[in-house]
């Protein structure tokens, strides 16, 4: 054990993206960021609830929610905008309490990017390094540096209503790198770029990050640009932290009925517990007229009303039944969406509930093709089943 | 067809909106733009006994030819007379002490309402604007009754033991100067808070997230970004303190000597108006230029931004 962590422990010294990627999954690597138990009450309303999270060195690490989950308040937290009102957090070993959030070593992009709108581009990058008192000569490399960085060198005289969307972004980007943070926050960086300029704009954040090394916390309400940038997930709900992982496992097994809701397209059985081993568990599910074997074990009891989730990726549609008494229906097919790499199929079982299967387009004239109104069978394998709760 | 049926709505609106405009431009130039010319035909004429009490600038004579009389003697008079040059800066430093004491007075209280809850927001601007429910002239002679030797303050002082003679207050600049800073204090703090009031707050954050103290960041993100609503309400304050006659007269001494005081007694107790409209022209211009010149530096500033 501690062979395996001296040695993950010499590759995070190099730097590699894998290593950095290993670092989490220690016990022995410390904490950069410690939140234990920290709520917020803005008077009868908790925006965050005893949320208590470990973030390490080097993460790209995102807070995944609806609006009013309380993400942004637990990153306006770590900012010093607003102070917990139980718990505590610590970090660089360092508890935050009552430190101002100028004194604190954190640096965060808004998410309208708060722009100083009187200030040309370089003096708003400036900005942060003028405040330490750093002599001029100093203060003007390490700006032309950052605005090399975000490629914004011809920009440098502009007025922020000057720039586009993205353009304002990367200075934003540019403004809260200069002092070198080791942490930086993200409230929806790419929230207000159009669909084009985000995806670019994914890839050039992760890269930078890799490139300065910094730990990112990023707040977002968009999976998508979770499940990219991140490396790991907190979903939260209502206040909570619902799930923490990559995002594979958040993915692949999600936990509760939310995260498996909230990340990506599901389908939903409800169902009763009625065998429990450690190997496997049966479901007697009405949802899907028939019984569903999925293949791990869950720590409840027989007669426990659970959910299994399928995601419409790994559901098998087929003319013929399959073989095998489990995880399998007869239903009609009610819609065809044609994607181009992909098409979706609403599936209307005889148990009256709709699934949804996503089958990938392997050929190009598929004369067995599945039309409206066609008698199909649906399944899949027992290991696609994730049994989830609430 | 269908850009006839476009075209028609389209005229309407031009028409509608000229119609709008038109209103306040036919009562600029018959309220403004000719008493301004009047004014600055009289300026240019001779005193006489009569009525009016100035010679015509032009007449027809009997021979059918136009008699033309202009003089530039009143503003030569306006020139030579120190009088004048000493009321006009003694106006402009009393305007320019009052226009920075209400800027101290005004930015706090303009600051507190725009960073208030919305509840007591409205009931402050309420109490801002309450005072002008009263007549101006009441509110100047209430400041003689708080301020007089047997006044309000001076009783509660002597009262309190904390001075045994009355303090003269009344008929000094210090009197004047309260009369003026309490008259226009509402004119500071409204465009100041109308100004504040739309500051993005976000911008205050990012500034103490980049290591400013939340002083250096008033210094540098508020201040600046306020610099609109601190000119539009000097000027409003500065502008008429400049002409102000009744305070001085009122609350002030006699040796305090202001330009619309200058004017009054050029006009109604010596009756000459071609000196007292010279007066009214030389002080307008003293006002207009620098406005003026300002707005170009202004113009010229947001087209220098553009073209970079």
């Amino acid at each position: 054990m501690t062979g395996i962590a001296g040695a993950d422990m010499a590759l995070l010294q190099t730097g590699s993206p894998r290593a950095r990627e290993a670092a989490w999954k220690l016990s022995s690597t410390s904490a950069y960021i410690r939140i234990e138990g920290v709520s917020k009450k803005f008077g009868e309303f908790t925006a965050v609830n005893e949320v208590t999270l470990d973030i390490f060195r080097g993460e790209i690490f995102c807070l995944l929610g609806g609006s009013g989950c309380g993400k942004t308040t637990l990153l306006r937290m770590l900012a010093g905008f607003e102070p917990a009102t139980t718990g505590r957090i610590c970090i660089d070993g360092h508890d935050m309490a009552g430190v101002p959030p100028f004194k604190r070593p954190v640096n965060m992009m808004f998410q309208s990017y708060a722009l100083f709108p009187h200030m040309t581009v370089e003096n708003n990058i400036a900005f942060g390094l003028e405040q330490e008192g750093l002599p001029k000569n100093d203060i003007a490399e390490r700006v032309a540096e950052m605005l090399a960085l975000v490629k914004l060198d011809e920009f440098a005289k502009r007025k922020p209503h000057q720039l586009s969307g993205g353009q304002r972004q990367r200075v934003a980007l540019a403004r809260a790198l200069i002092k070198r943070p080791k942490l930086l926050l993200l409230d929806e960086p790419l929230g207000a770029l159009d669909k084009r300029l985000r995806e670019h704009t994914q890839f050039e954040l992760v890269n930078i990050q890799k490139r300065l090394g910094v730990t990112f916390v990023v707040v977002t309400h968009d999976q998508e640009e979770a499940m990219t940038l991140a490396t790991r997930i907190g979903v939260m709900n209502q206040g909570r932290i619902v799930q923490v992982g990559t995002p594979q496992e958040i993915y692949e097994f999600p936990s509760t009925r939310f995260t498996a809701e909230f990340i990506g397209n599901v389908n939903m059985f409800e169902g009763k517990v009625i065998e429990d081993e450690p190997g496997h568990v049966l479901i007697e599910s009405p949802d899907l007229g028939g019984r569903i074997h999925v293949g791990h074990g869950i720590a409840s009891a027989p007669g426990a009303a659970v959910c299994a989730a399928v995601r419409p990726e790994k559901m098998i549609l087929s003319r013929e039944a399959p073989r095998g008494p489990f995880n399998a229906a007869a239903g009609t097919v009610r819609e065809v969406a044609y994607m181009g790499d992909v098409s979706i199929y609403l599936v209307e079982l005889n148990s009256g509930k709709t699934v949804r299967v996503t089958q990938p387009n392997t050929r190009r004239h598929a004369d067995g093709a599945f039309r409206w109104d066609d008698r199909v069978w649906v399944s899949w394998h027992e290991s696609s089943a994730v049994v989830v709760t609430g | 067809m269908v850009q006839t049926s476009n075209l028609l709505p389209h005229r309407f609106v031009i028409s509608g909106r000229r119609l709008v405009i038109a209103v306040p431009c036919v009562w600029l130039l018959l309220f403004f733009l000719v008493p301004f010319l009047i004014v600055l035909k009289i300026s240019f004429a001779h005193t006489r006994l009569g009525v009016p009490p100035y010679t015509p600038l032009w007449e027809w004579t009997s021979q059918h030819t136009l008699h033309l009389s202009v003089t530039a003697a009143n503003y030569l008079f306006l020139a030579r007379e120190s009088l004048y040059l000493e009321a006009f800066l003694s106006s402009i430093k009393v305007a320019f002490i009052s226009t920075c004491c209400c800027l101290l007075v005004a930015y706090p209280m303009a600051y507190g309402i725009a960073r208030s809850s919305a509840r007591w927001r409205n009931v402050m601007l309420l109490l801002v604007v309450l005072p002008f429910w009263t007549s101006f002239l009441v509110r100047v002679y209430a400041w003689i009754g708080l301020l007089r030797n047997n006044g309000l303050i001076n009783n509660a002082l002597m009262g309190l033991g904390v001075i045994h003679e009355p303090l003269v207050m009344m008929q000094t600049d210090f009197a004047m100067y309260i009369g003026i800073i309490y008259s226009y204090l509402p004119f500071m703090i409204l465009p100041l808070y109308s100004n504040l009031e739309k500051h993005d707050l976000t911008l205050l954050e990012a500034a103490v997230n980049l290591g400013a103290t939340p002083f250096k960041a008033f210094l540098q993100i508020t201040l600046p970004l306020s610099l609109p609503g601190i000119i539009a309400g000097s000027m409003l304050v500065f502008i008429p303190a400049v002409g102000e006659f009744v305070i001085p007269r009122l609350l002030g001494g006699n040796e305090t000597l202001m330009i619309g005081r200058v004017l009054w007694d050029e006009f109604f107790n010596n009756r000459n108006w071609p000196e007292a409209s010279a007066v009214a022209m030389t002080l307008l211009l003293v006002l207009v230029l620098p406005i003026m010149i300002f707005q170009r530096y202004q113009a010229r500033e947001a087209g220098a931004g553009l073209h970079h």
